[in-house]
């Protein structure tokens, strides 16, 4: 179990992010207020009198009990704000992974049975375009294409899958593609040599030796053994593709998780960007756990 | 005599044949024609940042209000933007911020990572437990939002910026090095070397560190590509180099509201982040290719 001390460094690093600002922060978070009686129901509050372990302390005592701290700016707590952010980004993020999965397993898969083939270069110079393109820029130029001149889509807003799904895809559709082209080539990379590493091996050279169809080894015998890493792999992208959601949100003015992120260092709503990271890293962790658990359970050999 | 003479020639032709590792790379890294032009397009964008004052056409922080928004043209090559800049002095101009971010974050963790990996790999033990522990943490945190939130802490600017982008870099030149060090460090040469009585800090520097170093030359030339992407990011959202300095971020953030009357405004820029990143990523992966001692 060694989520535990990471876990405990990861809220320190966090902590302290906040005596990163210059000056009292009891006057920065105060903002605005210029009143001392305020400024010093600020430092009571946050115990910002008592002596640094004993300010972690009571913070992380909130932090686990749900308490992450009020937004100053909108005056509502950090994890309702996070809550109400969550399923925008979480439907941006699905959608970007299946979009991810389809452009990357394919083309890894191509790349990998069509060896040293047109094909494969193709596939490779794509993974290398998907890693080199600032997705800032791919997004601005698909606006530019299809929302300035093709006028074909909204070029920004956001409508939720459950009103009207039409609307709803219509809005989506670009943030997801350009938040899943840079993990579709990490994905293809990935898969291409997994397969290879598969296509190499014994039971692949009995099955064609059985006089199997083609597709059927690729598909029934192939993929399935590469794809198991091709997933633990692309877990470790999840930052990657929060990350990447913090730039496309706030192009496409999509009302998640990034955009809150952004706005709240505009207007210097420390507790919220502290809640968004903690959040972050804590979701980061617990899905790499899980990756690493679906890999013993798939895989019979590290069973026992 | 004749005997002798041969001999000499054999010598000679053998000294050839064996080639040092250095050359070895370089005649494998030459074969990659991909990683060699992008070495050039680097070359031509860092001397277009350190020769900015001579080449660039015009000052990049000049307004002119009578060429607003023009389209590019014979006089304005990339066009002029929304206080009428030119965009292509800005784009050379702002090749100086990226690059600078890309090197200096880079050199930041080079300089913490490596450091703390040896120690941590070669001594082992608590230290190498706790340091794991504190790399692990800032690896779960989502690159990017680690980076906005520290700039946003530190306050914005190009400096901080590129501190921001250091630091969350630096954990993956800790793994880097430190898994490294594992591996060399139960080497012969480096038992050899324990046996005859050197110090330990000379076993780790003499010893273990060069032969560590091809696998950060790698990392450190991929990181530079992230890095830049980073500053451009940073940038974009307002958090790295300040206006009106011009960098290639915050001008793509410019650009975005005149996409209807002046798409050229988000082209060039995004054009050499693209370029930049591309070069570095494919200089990246011909490097490890050259310095892979499995391939031939």
């Amino acid at each position: 179990m060694q989520l535990i001390p990471t876990l405990f460094f990861v809220s320190v690093i966090i902590f302290s992010l906040q005596h990163l600002l210059p000056g009292d922060p009891a006057l920065v978070m105060a903002g605005e207020e210029r009143d001392p009686a305020a400024i010093e129901q600020i430092r009571q509050h946050y115990h910002l009198d008592r002596s640094l372990p004993v300010q972690y302390v009571y913070w992380v005592k909130g932090a686990l009990s749900g308490d992450l701290g009020e937004s100053m700016r909108l005056k509502e707590p950090v994890l309702s704000l996070i809550v109400k952010k969550l399923p925008v980004t979480i439907t941006l993020a699905s959608m970007a992974i299946i979009i991810a999965l389809t452009i990357g397993v394919g083309a890894g898969i191509v790349s990998a049975v069509k060896k040293d083939s047109l094909w494969d270069y193709a596939a490779n110079a794509l993974a290398l375009w998907g890693i080199s393109t600032p997705n800032f820029w791919l997004g601005i130029m698909l606006i530019f294409l299809f929302s300035v001149k093709l006028g074909w889509l909204p070029a920004s807003g956001y409508v939720p899958l459950t009103e009207d799904w039409r609307a709803s895809l219509a809005t989506m559709i670009m943030p997801a593609f350009v938040l899943g082209n840079a993990i579709a080539a990490i994905l293809m990379r990935h898969t291409r040599s997994a397969m290879l590493h598969v296509l190499e091996s014994d039971y692949i050279r009995t099955a064609r030796a059985k006089g199997l169809l083609e597709h059927s080894v690729i598909f029934k015998h192939a993929l399935r053994n590469a794809l198991t890493p091709v997933i633990t792999l692309g877990a470790l992208e999840f930052g990657t593709l929060l990350s990447g959601a913090v730039l496309t949100e706030q192009i496409f003015a999509v009302p998640g998780f990034g955009k809150l992120i952004v706005d709240a260092v505009f207007n210097r709503d420390y507790a919220v960007v502290q809640g968004v990271v903690l959040v972050t890293a804590t979701a980061y962790m617990t899905l790499n756990l899980l990756a690493d658990m679906a890999y013993i359970l798939v895989n019979p050999r590290l069973r026992g | 005599m004749a005997e002798a003479a041969l001999t000499a020639t054999a010598v000679a032709n053998a000294a050839e044949s064996i080639e040092t590792p250095t050359a070895r790379a370089m005649r494998r890294f030459k074969r990659r024609r991909g990683a060699v032009f992008a070495l050039v397009v680097i070359a031509v964008f860092v001397a277009a940042a350190m020769l900015a004052p001579l080449i660039s056409p015009y000052d990049p922080d000049l307004q002119t209000w009578s060429a607003v928004r023009k389209a590019p043209s014979a006089l304005h090559w990339f066009g002029t933007d929304d206080v009428g800049r030119d965009v292509l002095a800005r784009v050379i101009f702002g090749a100086r911020a990226s690059l600078l971010a890309g090197v200096i974050s880079v050199a930041i963790a080079l300089l913490v990572g490596v450091p703390v990996g040896l120690v941590s790999g070669y001594v082992g033990g608590f230290i190498d437990a706790l340091f794991s522990r504190i790399t692990d943490a800032l690896l779960a945190c989502p690159f990017l939002i680690l980076a906005i939130a520290l700039a946003a802490f530190l306050g914005p600017s190009l400096g901080n910026a590129m501190i921001a982008i250091g630091v969350t870099t630096t954990p993956i030149f800790i793994r880097l090095t430190r898994g490294q060090v594992m591996v060399v460090k139960v080497e012969d040469y480096v038992e050899a070397a324990r046996a005859v009585g050197n110090p330990h800090w000379r076993i780790a520097l003499v010893h273990v560190l060069p032969n560590i170093l091809p696998a950060l030359l790698v990392q450190a030339t991929l990181s530079i590509a992230a890095a830049i992407i980073a500053e451009a990011a940073l940038s974009f959202l307002g958090l790295g180099q300040q206006p009106p300095a011009p960098s290639w971020g915050s001008m793509l953030n410019a650009a975005q509201r005149f996409l209807v009357n002046a798409p050229w405004m988000a082209i060039w820029p995004g054009l050499a982040i693209f370029l930049t990143v591309l070069s570095f990523n494919l200089v990246g992966d011909g490097l490890r290719d050259a310095l892979d001692p499995r391939s031939r």
